[in-house]
């Protein structure tokens, strides 16, 4: 059998699409990188693929808002396809921009019922954004995430990956208590930041997100959206700490995609 | 300031504001920023997006763009009101507004267009004029003075935008058309030398009186008047800022005359040392050196300077000069791919009082806040990692900050070279042309006054980074498919330096009209003298045209044919039809006379104030730790994704806590091999004060010291020369400069290590009435070197108790200009510069090189800013470790007298020195490497997390905690 496909989207302001292929395909996926603009013009090619991956970046400027235009494209131009994509067993990751377009685009936390684009956006539509980090800067550092007892199909519970966060619009809020508690019995939080048991949990929370959630599913736990970047920390000398430590094979970032291509499986249409 | 009768906008205005029970980080920050001002009764903000829509929209239309466009319905909430409408009162007691002024470049507003015409909102109204501002409602009993000082220290910058304090008449719509006209003539031919030189003064042509007598001599041969669109190429292609007279010009210093002293120092040492792994140096847009030859990967290099459109726009200045650098880096060969960028920054005392900030100029934190927001906002859009640089800081960079934005990047060798063929389209790419920017070049070539934000507004350009991430996706998919034969980037000077460069030695023909406008009313010099951002311009062959222009369409990036390469020897532009200028390109390029400039140098007078141990050594090395150049940049680092691509290896910030500052940062650009590529820097702005020629010496040497620290190999090192200096028609200023080039050929030469490329700046003063105030001669060495095995590259931080410390080098009683003497209560200003003794160092770089390539190294530090008791407390506090040491052996030099042998070997700042931990097993191998260069064991690595440092007789000169080492590191200025 051939390898799954994994359909990885760029768009002007793209930019950690290359390390993201290279993540993939180094666990064993195949790889199409397409622009956005052809992939809403050609839909159909998701039904080739196993997986659709937004990749980081600051799609058009971040103007606006993170990811705002492109989560509009995207919630007016494929929608539907996306959803039904997910619906018979695809993949979808947004990893940090891709994350804030994913948020943006209703398909993490979509309503219960079948919703018209428009309303997708408005009050009753959405109920999670990706918020100013609290220290109302970008910032860049390392972190460590840890997986959730999570819906995700591809996560292990308490499995621990250190990645760099580096974003300025990445801090996960919810409308209210309600909507957490939601998340939390749907296993929808699916990554959080490993924060000192006492004491300020900055800088290991880098941007303040409740509940220190660093990433979230939808209910079917087949696509996930995290602000951190397991792509940037797949070679031996990515750790911030490897001239410290001992010989090693790869960084802790491959596992998580690896195991995405394994839980990946061609979608039936 | 406007009132509040004016006429409101005739636009859907959409104001959008956080929910009040979400917490708004920004109306936090402004809150800060006003207690700093001094401001107290602001009590709370509140920070607001706004949006002016073409009054065309339905309700029905600006109600959904502002809800699903513009608010985040989880965050936001937005107020909608019809053209003309006055907002409701806010409650605030003052509401100021921000908007761009007329013609200023606005990203937001361009994406919202494009965003609304992808999807369709809007309809055919999201074609007219989308224009975005900020809003601010402040609340407490502030008073008008108050409020105006907030607006224009922190909201926003009048060179650039309208400020409006409780007035609601925003501007809306494209600029004023001006008056454009077709070809005109200007009159030069009977001229006197006072009216040619008003003629210079007026038309911001930045030429001296010769230039002027040539070009007048060249049409009266002609027999005619120049054209106005001829006397503005002259003007920018014989600007300082693009043909670089002076180091090209005729020098006369003590008695020896010297034609042109970067071919006779600088680029002479490259072509002596003449390096088979050198691809391309000084002729292009960017240096390139072999990397990879299996693979075919080279890697180049290029540092820009920006000072003087900083020093008016920190954040614009700054970002667009990264901007500037990414395409030169677009710009060599065919192109290459960016892999990392570096950026440099001198600005004034983060302290200084505000009422010593001269008059026009903005204050050193507000400069560095800008300058390092703009690189940020910039660097991280387009992808690329931000990995090195550094902080100086002197008061004579109050009113002339230095800003330096390096990019590096990876080229195939097949694509180092470009030609440029007859018959070739000029095709042009990216962003539009409007009136920005027009007189960049002339501008920086000219001093900075206290009038010069208000005159040279115009010379202020905004960047757009997603229209370069455009053109660089663009660009790098049409260069693998073969479909052009030449680029270049439209930098200082815009098209007329571009189109002049690429077709010198064929002929070119413009269309001026032809090119894509921002908006209407540009007169042709305009067009052709605008540095309007993220252009570039492509030589394409006729059959590939359709193919190229296709592949920019896919990444929904603008290009159009301005013209044709020609074989005729001339450049000819026209407009709609009429020729405008027609001139000899070998006038052009060649035409500018060599005037001969006097220079002299004599020392500065200083008595050495000696070196006695102080009372406290302990407190001394912490009041060095907090020294503005030594402090932590965190703050700064942290702001700038050095992440992006996943290439890192050696990052700017290293050990447990990451707190340890790296000498280099080292990527693995590649997949394909484990080598790699070191990245690193030198500088020195009080050496350069005192002694020209030894700080050029001690900066290369900290750059290359600083290399090797990390892994890079000497014999594979290229560097470049970016000078910033004061008005070089000033015979002591090009003193120093001859000076400072004489020290980068004997260093070049020592090392063998040769320049790849180069800039300079030489006008940086500032005049405030009759006094000027000149720049200290500043010369930034920037290094690139391969790092042959990246599982070899050595951090800085501690790694093991019980491992050897070792000192590499011999201390001299140099602390002139040292970050100690600096804070001596004297000032300190005498003293001998450090300097490397250039025998001894090359081969000292070469034998550590050699200890770390073989793996016997587990950490290095170099000795820089605050010598041997700085890198020892940094390495120790970054590996949350401690450190016995005792240095009453560490070798020392001839000592005058005065100075005590132990305070001289703490605090020196001696060239060519590291720390080095080596692990038993290693230490025999280890020190057999420097039997002839000084080696000193002064002691071990200990678990206890203390710094204890011993001098003659055992006396406990220093025993600190790493905490208390890492607080000094961490107490600077934080932002």
């Amino acid at each position: 059998m051939s390898s799954p496909l994994a359909i990885v989207t760029r768009t002007a302001g793209t930019n950690c699409d290359a390390e993201t292929v290279r993540a993939l395909e180094l666990a064993g996926a195949r790889v199409e990188l397409i622009h956005i603009h052809q992939l809403l013009k050609e839909t159909q090619r998701l039904e080739e693929a196993s997986m659709c991956v937004f990749p980081g970046g600051f799609s058009y400027g971040d103007d606006i808002a993170a990811g705002r235009v492109y989560g509009l494209e995207l919630r007016d131009g494929m929608y539907a396809e996306l959803s039904s994509f997910v619906a018979n067993g695809g993949l979808v990751l947004g990893i940090c921009n891709g994350f804030q377009v994913l948020a943006e685009s209703g398909i993490l936390d979509p309503p219960a019922e079948p919703t018209p684009a428009d309303v997708l956006h408005s009050a009753e539509g959405r109920q999670i954004a990706l918020h100013a980090n609290a220290s109302n800067r970008f910032e860049c550092r390392w972190i460590e995430l840890e997986a959730a007892d999570t819906a995700c199909v591809w996560l292990e519970e308490g499995q621990r990956i250190p990645c760099p966060a580096a974003h300025a619009e990445g801090r996960f809020v919810v409308r209210d208590d309600e909507v957490l508690g939601r998340l939390k019995s749907n296993r929808q939080v699916a990554l959080r930041y490993v924060v000192p048991a006492e004491g300020d949990p900055y800088p290991a929370n880098p941007n303040g997100a409740v509940d220190h959630i660093a990433g979230v599913c939808d209910p079917s736990g087949r696509a996930l959206g995290l602000m951190p970047h397991p792509e940037r920390n797949v070679l031996p000398w990515n750790h911030p700490q490897w001239t410290r430590r001992g010989a090693r094979e790869e960084g802790e970032g491959l596992s998580f995609f690896r195991q995405m291509v394994h839980a990946a499986s061609p979608v039936s249409v | 300031m406007d009132t509040a009768t004016a006429t409101l906008p005739n636009a859907w205005r959409v104001e959008v504001f956080r929910r009040p029970s979400v917490d708004d980080p920004e109306a936090n920050h402004l809150l800060g920023a006003a207690r700093e001002l001094g401001v107290e009764a602001l009590e709370s903000a509140r920070v607001g997006h706004g949006y002016l829509l073409p009054p065309e929209l339905s309700r029905e239309a600006a109600t959904q763009i502002a809800t699903e466009l513009l608010s985040d319905p989880v965050l936001d909430e937005y107020t909608l009101y019809e053209p003309e409408e006055l907002p409701a009162p806010s409650g605030a007691s003052r509401r100021v507004l921000v908007a761009k002024k007329a013609g200023v470049m606005d990203p937001v507003a361009l994406t919202i267009a494009r965003g609304l015409k992808r999807t369709g909102l809007g309809g055919s109204a999201a074609d007219a004029h989308i224009s975005t501002f900020s809003a601010y409602e402040l609340a407490g009993e502030l008073s008008e003075e108050e409020t105006s000082l907030i607006a224009r220290r922190v909201l926003g910058n009048e060179t650039i935008e309208d400020l409006l304090l409780d007035s609601e008449a925003l501007p809306y719509g494209p600029p004023a058309e001006g008056s454009t006209h077709g070809r005109v003539e200007v009159p030069l031919l009977d001229l006197d030398d006072e009216a040619l030189m008003s003629l210079s003064a007026e038309g911001c042509l930045s030429l001296n009186l010769v230039e002027m007598h040539a070009i007048q001599a060249h049409y009266r041969e002609a027999g005619r008047e120049p054209t106005a669109c001829e006397l503005e190429t002259i003007a920018q292609t014989w600007s300082e800022h693009c043909k670089h007279k002076t180091f090209a010009g005729i020098i006369e210093m003590d008695g020896e005359k010297i034609d042109n002293l970067l071919k006779t120092t600088i680029k002479r040492a490259t072509d002596e040392l003449d390096k088979p792994w050198c691809i391309s140096v000084f002729h292009d847009n960017a240096g390139i050196i072999e990397f990879d030859p299996e693979s075919g990967w080279d890697l180049c290099f290029k540092v820009e300077t920006h000072n003087h459109p900083s020093a008016i726009d920190p954040y614009g200045g700054a970002g667009t000069g990264i901007g500037g650098v990414i395409r030169d880096i677009l710009g060599v060969g065919l192109g290459a791919r960016p892999i990392a960028n570096t950026d440099s920054f001198f600005v004034g005392p983060l302290d200084m009082a505000r009422e010593d900030v001269p008059k026009g100029s903005m204050h050193p934190r507000r400069i560095l806040r800008g300058v390092v927001a703009g690189v940020r906002d910039y660097g991280n859009r387009m992808g690329i990692p931000t990995v090195s640089g550094g902080v100086w800081v002197h008061p004579d960079y109050v009113g002339n900050p230095l800003v330096y934005a390096g990019t590096v990047g990876l080229i195939p060798r097949s694509c180092a070279d470009k030609e440029v063929c007859p018959g070739d389209a000029i095709l042009v790419v990216g962003g539009r042309t409007g009136r920005d920017g027009i007189h960049g070049a002339t501008f920086s070539s000219a001093e900075l006054t206290e009038d010069s934000d208000v005159v040279s507004s115009a010379a202020v350009q905004i960047g757009d980074a997603i229209a370069e991430k455009r053109v660089l996706d663009g660009l790098l998919r049409a260069r693998d498919l073969g479909l052009y034969r030449a680029v270049t980037d439209c930098g200082a000077g815009g098209f007329s330096s571009a189109v002049g460069e690429m077709g010198e030695e064929c002929g070119a023909e413009v269309d001026l009209d032809t090119a894509p406008l921002k908006y209407a009313g540009l007169s042709p010099e305009e067009v052709w003298i605008s540095e309007a951002q993220e252009r570039m311009v492509f030589a394409v062959p006729p059959e590939k045209l359709d193919a190229c222009r296709a592949v920019f369409d896919a990444e929904d990036c603008e290009s159009a044919v301005i013209g044709t390469f020609t074989d005729t020897g001339r450049l000819v532009l026209r407009w709609k039809g009429e020729v405008v200028a027609d001139m000899a390109m070998s006038f052009l390029h060649d035409g500018t006379p060599r005037p001969t400039r006097k220079a002299e140098w004599s020392a500065p007078d200083h008595a050495d104030p000696g070196l006695k141990m102080p009372e406290h050594p302990g407190a001394a090395l912490l009041g060095c730790l907090g020294h503005p150049d030594v402090a932590s940049k965190e703050w700064i680092v942290r702001q700038y994704d050095h992440e992006v691509q996943g290439a890192s290896v050696v990052k700017p910030f290293v050990g447990t806590q990451a707190d340890g500052p790296s000498d280099a940062a080292v990527l693995r650009p590649l997949d394909s091999t484990d080598a790699g590529c070191a990245i690193s820097c030198g500088a020195n702005p009080r050496y350069g004060l005192l002694d020209p020629y030894r700080m050029a010496l001690a900066v290369i040497d900290e750059a290359l010291r600083n290399s090797v620290a990390c892994g890079g190999d000497p014999d594979h090192t290229a560097i470049l020369d970016n000078f910033s200096w004061g008005n070089c028609d000033k015979p002591d200023r090009l003193g120093a400069l001859v000076l400072a080039s004489r020290a980068c050929y004997d260093a070049a030469m020592a090392y063998s290590t040769p320049f790849i490329s180069g800039k300079d700046s030489l006008n940086n003063e500032y005049r405030v009435g009759d006094e000027t105030i000149a720049i200290p001669p500043t010369l930034l060495i920037s290094a690139l070197a391969k790092v042959q095995d990246v599982k070899r590259a050595t951090t800085m931080d501690l790694k093991e108790p019980g491992n050897s410390i070792y000192l590499v080098g011999i201390t001299q009683a140099e602390l002139g200009g040292s970050v100690h003497f600096d804070l001596m209560p004297s000032g300190g200003a005498g003293g001998v510069v450090p300097a490397p003794d250039l025998e001894a160092a090359p081969r000292a770089m070469r034998a550590l090189a050699g200890a770390i390539a073989a793996g016997e190294v587990r950490a290095c530090h170099d000795l820089s800013e605050g010598g041997l008791a700085v890198a020892a407390a940094e390495s120790a506090f970054a590996g949350d470790l401690g450190a016995e040491l005792d240095i009453s052996g560490a070798p020392l030099g001839e000592l005058p007298d005065g100075y005590d042998p132990d305070a001289t070997r703490l605090f020196s700042e001696s060239c060519t020195r590291w720390i080095v931990e080596v692990s038993p097993e290693n230490e025999d191998a280890f020190r057999a490497r420097f039997e002839e260069t000084p080696l000193a064991h002064i002691g071990r690595v200990t678990e206890s997390p203390r710094l204890v440092v011993r001098g003659t007789d055992r006396s406990t000169l220093i025993d600190l905690s790493t905490d208390e080492l890492r607080a000094a590191h961490q107490s600077g200025f934080q932002g």
